[in-house]
């Protein structure tokens, strides 16, 4: 390194400032650019979208989903943790009593407005009975009115759908 | 009489075809040309039952779009000026085609038609007069929008323009100098020949500043980056076509390209020889039409095969990549290339080296026009790699550039040429 400084402040040679050289130069690099890709056209870092997914990281946050017991009741208590703990005050919870009377309570409605959502996991961490997860890794939620984001009980349990209703 | 209407027409009929052919291919090559050169992919999703050509459908689609798109006039317009530009700028990019010859002369039943619609012998003033015109489609577009940003872009049109017209003038006039005509068809005749028997008497290799200043201030005279501050996005959110939608729009966006055309067909004519085909002037190729005609045959027939084997293993490589009609494509243009391939080779089985005198003409004449076009094409893709390589120029070293660097300089290169035209 000779020390000198390229950009602000620093001179520019006879040569960069003819700015010919420096062009070819420039073109030199892009030209480059442009035969290892013609070349390698494969080997692009760009992911062809709908068909090619990028892989995600087991802890990816995605859309929730609630978990069932063996007996496919969902597993929730309505104890309101999660709908405390949310940030974004995005869950909303009507409890009602569960038929089981080892069991005091069960959700009537569990409604999460996705919109709303900041995907903290927050929710997840909150709940004492492992009935809410975060790890369905479905990211691309798309609808064509705002009421269909805000998602209810069955869809939530029902994991085997992608995207909003 | 009818004849040179006729043979007129056909020639308008055949430029036409091929810049607005050449319009939607160079967009194409813009986009995907940027993309590979920033290590993206490009346009690779509007397709025909699959079949996508590497992302050649999508200006298809876009026409498509903009044909169907409404056509807003933006509230305070002056109506007339604002519906008349785009067509002259359109208009007048098209124009300065008339003069440009695109090849020596077609032989047909022991007629020459020289390719060229108008041969005017005050060609080169033509075309630095219309270059100047399509500065005022782009100030009566700018002006009539009714917006302070398209009004910027038209006045930076306008003193671009001025200041690099001096210097493609005085640049041209060095090359005047020694080609002395006018004529286009001259110039391109006395590139020719061969300087000390090796090298092409290009306008590149005896006027190497002057084509250096011809092909800035052409960059400068089409609006393309380092020299695009007329569409300033930046700062102007997209210059003097702001207000304008649907094909109004189109036709702005189309007369770019076609300018671009137009310079690229400039500067090969004027500076890289025209139709010459370096070292292969039109007498040898008649003579050796015999040996040339089976080797560029087989030239393709090889090409041909390349392709199709490079598509076959991709057909290979990408097998229910996709799951659609796109898992077809590189199978198909494999059979296109095989069909293409047997082209040429069925025109081998049909002896043609025992071509005869006219079937050389002709050869001769597809060859310059071939070496024209293929010229033009590289200049276009020139001005593409040009406009994603460097970054633009601000306003004031743009007027420095133009008048302290390339006005001085194309003054010296005038008084250089003319001293060694007087003594030598």
């Amino acid at each position: 390194m000779n020390g000198k400084v390229h950009g602000y402040g620093g001179r520019m040679t006879l040569g960069e400032r003819l700015y010919l050289g420096e062009i070819l130069r420039g073109l030199g690099i892009t030209i480059r650019h442009v035969i290892r890709n013609l070349l390698h056209t494969g080997e692009m870092p760009t992911v062809q979208y709908p068909e090619e997914r990028r892989a995600y990281s087991e802890r990816f946050r995605g859309r929730h989903r609630l978990m069932k017991r063996e007996d496919g009741t969902p597993r929730c208590v309505a104890c309101m943790m999660c709908s405390t703990a949310c940030p974004a005050d995005c869950i909303h919870i009507v409890a009602e009593e569960h038929s089981d009377p080892a069991i005091e309570k069960a959700p009537a409605s569990f409604e999460i407005d996705l919109l709303r959502c900041v995907y903290c996991g927050l929710c997840e961490e909150a709940c004492p009975c492992d009935a809410i997860r975060m790890d369905t890794g479905i990211y691309d939620l798309a609808a064509d009115r705002r009421e269909k984001f805000l998602v209810d009980k069955e869809f939530l349990l029902n994991n085997t759908t992608d995207g909003t209703r | 009489m009818t004849d040179l209407v006729l043979t007129t027409f056909l020639k308008m009929a055949f430029i036409l075809a091929v810049i607005i052919g050449l319009v939607p291919v160079l967009i194409w090559a813009e986009r995907k040309g940027s993309a590979f050169i920033q290590d993206r992919t490009g346009p690779n999703r509007a397709g025909i039952a699959g079949i996508r050509l590497a992302g050649l459908i999508h200006p298809i689609a876009d026409v498509l779009k903009l044909l169907f798109k409404e056509d807003v006039r933006p509230a305070g317009v002056h109506r007339v000026l604002y519906a008349l530009a785009p067509f002259l700028v359109f208009f007048v990019s098209l124009l300065t085609y008339a003069v440009i010859p695109f090849g020596d002369y077609l032989e047909v039943g022991g007629r020459r038609i020289p390719l060229v619609v108008a041969d005017l012998d005050v060609g080169i003033l033509y075309v630095l007069a219309i270059a100047s015109l399509g500065t005022y489609g782009i100030v009566m577009g700018g002006w009539a929008s009714n917006n302070k940003y398209t009004f910027l872009g038209a006045v930076r049109s306008t003193s671009q323009m001025i200041s690099y017209e001096i210097s493609m003038g005085l640049a041209l006039m060095g090359l005047l100098l020694v080609s002395q005509s006018l004529r286009l068809t001259d110039v391109v005749a006395g590139q020719g020949v061969l300087l000390w028997g090796f090298l092409p008497r290009w306008g590149v290799v005896i006027q190497p500043l002057g084509a250096i200043l011809f092909m800035t201030a052409a960059f400068a005279e089409t609006n393309r980056n380092p020299f695009d501050l007329p569409e300033g996005e930046s700062e102007l959110v997209s210059g003097y076509h702001l207000e304008y939608s649907s094909m109004k729009f189109a036709l702005f966006f189309m007369a770019e390209y076609t300018n671009l055309v137009v310079a690229s067909a400039l500067i090969a004519t004027l500076y890289f020889g025209g139709w010459n085909l370096p070292w292969l002037p039109r007498a040898v190729i008649e003579a050796r039409a015999g040996v040339l005609l089976p080797l560029l045959l087989s030239a393709h027939v090889a090409i041909c095969a390349l392709a199709a084997a490079l598509y076959l293993r991709r057909a290979s490589r990408e097998r229910g990549r996709f799951g659609d009609g796109r898992d077809r494509e590189p199978g198909l243009m494999a059979g296109v290339c095989v069909l293409l391939g047997q082209a040429g080779i069925a025109a081998l089985a049909l002896r043609p080296w025992e071509i005869g005198p006219a079937g050389a003409s002709l050869l001769a004449t597809a060859l310059q026009v071939g070496a024209f076009v293929g010229k033009v094409v590289f200049f276009c893709w020139f001005f593409i790699w040009v406009r994603w390589t460097l970054p633009r120029f601000r306003y004031d070293q743009l007027m420095h550039l133009g008048w302290k660097v390339m006005l001085p300089l194309a003054l010296a290169n005038l008084v250089v040429t003319a001293v060694v035209a007087a003594f030598v």
